[in-house]
């Protein structure tokens, strides 16, 4: 087994995901076997060879700070699916 | 002849010639589309009201002689593009009531130069799939043969297109997403190379993989699209500053001194016969006019699958994370905590295929792991890039199939995702090497379903596909095939 069921278990609470005891075992499986397929890459050495994050070598990209125009209050919180008139709203954290 | 089936360039003429207007031209795609979209399901919403209004500005416009040039033009648009004021719901239930307050910029480059947008097209969720079976809402289906896949995850901007409920659609792609789709629908579709279309306002899958790019009936008019929505942008730092040539430029030319590589690798044991058969024919065809077909080796090909279903699903699961149900999108109301409301948001408002590309990729992140998965899939991704490089050394122009067999009966993708997984093999390698990839009709199977091939090139090679395209276009006619359609 690459993978066992604890682990996804584990994998799923650091993304914010709750499965279901089918899911979980559903998940579990298909994980192992995309895991293992995956583990091709062992055959080859890259000791050597350094990774791409991105084909062209990117830079930071700077401009000036200056103010531009933008969402407004009311239209950046216009998806919000619980907000005031200024604010975002969530459950009580303390 | 009615009016839906104008290609882009013919509609321009038209219009240009004062025969049609723009709003003749939308009121019959949006005929088309209330005739045939219950049958082929390409559409998650359309905008009849807007659509009209947008081609009454377009008739004002031209009649002005300050139209831009796609003045009138109706479009469709995978439903990941942000479109200010029109539902975005990425083919996810997280989505499904997002209207977004900005136009992505592709969008504002459309309508500054004319365009008028239908609605919005059925994809998988987040672009995640290779048939939009995992849209949350409905699934498109082949207009050549209604029980079969359109492909993915640009599957109903494929199908708009084909079934012409619009000349043209926009479609993004990550591993595939508007070749594949586009090859199994019969139109023809571009990947561009990383970087030369603004990212801005395109719902992320995979940062380092993803691009916009046209799908349409011509070459032609996708040479035309890809003018309009090329370019550098200051919103998006990793768009290329770089002169946009005219793409339509060399489109006919002739392909004397063109070398064409035939990568062996792509030729595979589980190339299905008929679409093998049809890519030497336009091998073949591409020969005879004049063209030289060079031998090509891309050693790390079969890598590719296992470095792209490491690599992306790594960069998805950091892209979904802002999807917590507090500035946007949907909300778990039953949970009195915060983290339970994140937790229950994100379990109730993605699809199975979603969660599982999360997980790879968290679990490919986290610690102890990361080595081993995500860093050695990035050092594979070197030597799939450099085998690119040495190969744009030989050749102008790589030929290949795009997918390895036609399409297939809704419902039977395999419960297994890795065998999806593996039908995405021949795509996926543009995205990881950031070149230009093209699905180009090259002919139907026996039973009707058709097949593209795909043209592949050096960064920022896109002249030359849209050149070789062409020529192939012209001698592979697609024939008079009747779509499977009522109405």
């Amino acid at each position: 087994m690459k993978i066992t069921t604890r682990e996804v278990e584990h994998v799923a609470r650091l993304s914010k995901l709750e499965l279901s005891q089918e899911e979980l075992t559903m998940m579990t499986g298909q994980l192992d076997e995309i895991l293992s397929y995956v583990d091709k890459l062992e055959e080859l050495d890259t000791s050597s060879i350094a990774p791409t994050f991105n084909v062209f070598s990117v830079t930071n990209a700077f401009r000036e700070d200056t103010t531009r125009p933008s969402l407004s209050q009311a239209e950046a919180l216009q998806n919000g699916p619980q907000h005031d008139d200024q604010t975002f709203l969530v459950p009580r954290i303390i | 002849m009615e009016l839906y089936d104008l290609d882009l360039t013919q509609a321009l003429e038209k219009m240009a010639a004062g025969e049609v207007s723009a709003v003749a031209l939308t009121k019959s795609c949006l005929a088309r589309i209330a005739a045939v979209d219950d049958q082929v399901g390409a559409f998650i919403s359309v905008d009849s009201e807007g659509a009209l209004r947008q081609a009454e500005a377009a008739d004002t416009l031209r009649r002005q002689g300050s139209g831009g040039v796609l003045c009138g033009i109706p479009l469709a648009i995978k439903d990941l593009l942000c479109t200010k004021g029109l539902t975005t719901t990425c083919g996810s239930r997280m989505l499904a009531d997002f209207i977004p307050p900005y136009d992505a910029t592709v969008i504002s480059k459309l309508r500054q130069a004319g365009a008028v947008i239908l609605g919005k097209t059925t994809m998988d969720e987040f672009a995640m799939g290779s048939t939009s079976e995992t849209c949350a809402f409905r699934v498109p289906r082949n207009p050549w043969k209604k029980g079969y896949v359109a492909g993915g995850s640009s599957g109903g901007s494929a199908v708009a297109v084909a079934a012409r409920e619009c000349p043209a659609a926009l479609g993004s792609d990550t591993g595939g997403s508007i070749r594949q789709p586009a090859s199994l629908c019969g139109i023809v579709g571009i990947k561009p190379t990383y970087g030369r279309v603004s990212r801005y306002g395109l719902t992320a899958f995979a940062s380092s993989l993803d691009q916009v790019g046209p799908m349409a009936r011509t070459v032609a008019d996708c040479a035309l699209l890809m003018k309009v929505i090329s370019g550098h942008d200051p919103l998006d730092s990793t768009s290329v500053v770089r002169e946009v040539p005219d793409y339509t430029a060399n489109l006919g030319k002739g392909l004397g001194g063109v070398r064409i590589g035939v990568p062996r690798e792509y030729y595979t044991e589980g190339l299905d016969g008929e679409v093998r058969a049809i890519v030497e024919q336009a091998l073949s065809a591409l020969k005879g006019l004049g063209a030289e077909v060079v031998d090509i080796s891309l050693p790390h090909t079969e890598y590719c699958v296992a470095v792209y279903y490491l690599i992306a699903p790594s960069e998805a699961c950091s892209n979904l994370a802002r999807y917590d149900g507090v500035v946007y999108g949907y909300r778990d109301r039953s949970a009195d905590t915060l983290v339970g409301m994140y937790t229950g948001t994100r379990s109730k408002g993605f699809g199975a295929e979603v969660k599982r590309r999360i997980l790879i990729g968290t679990y490919a992140l986290s610690s102890g792991y990361y080595d081993a998965y995500y860093k050695k899939a990035s050092q594979v991704r070197t030597l799939i890039l450099n085998d690119f490089k040495a190969a744009f050394n030989r050749c102008d122009v790589l030929l290949s199939p795009v997918t390895p067999t036609p399409a297939w009966p809704i419902g039977e993708s395999s419960d297994d995702p890795l065998a999806l997984y593996l039908s995405d093999i021949l795509t996926l390698s543009a995205n990881l090497g950031g070149i230009p990839g093209m699905s180009v009709p090259a002919g139907f199977t026996g039973s009707g379903l058709p097949v593209g091939v795909q043209l592949q090139g050096a960064h920022f090679a896109e002249e030359m596909l849209f050149r070789v395209a062409s020529n192939l276009e012209r001698v592979l006619p697609p024939g008079e095939r009747k779509l499977d359609l009522q109405g």
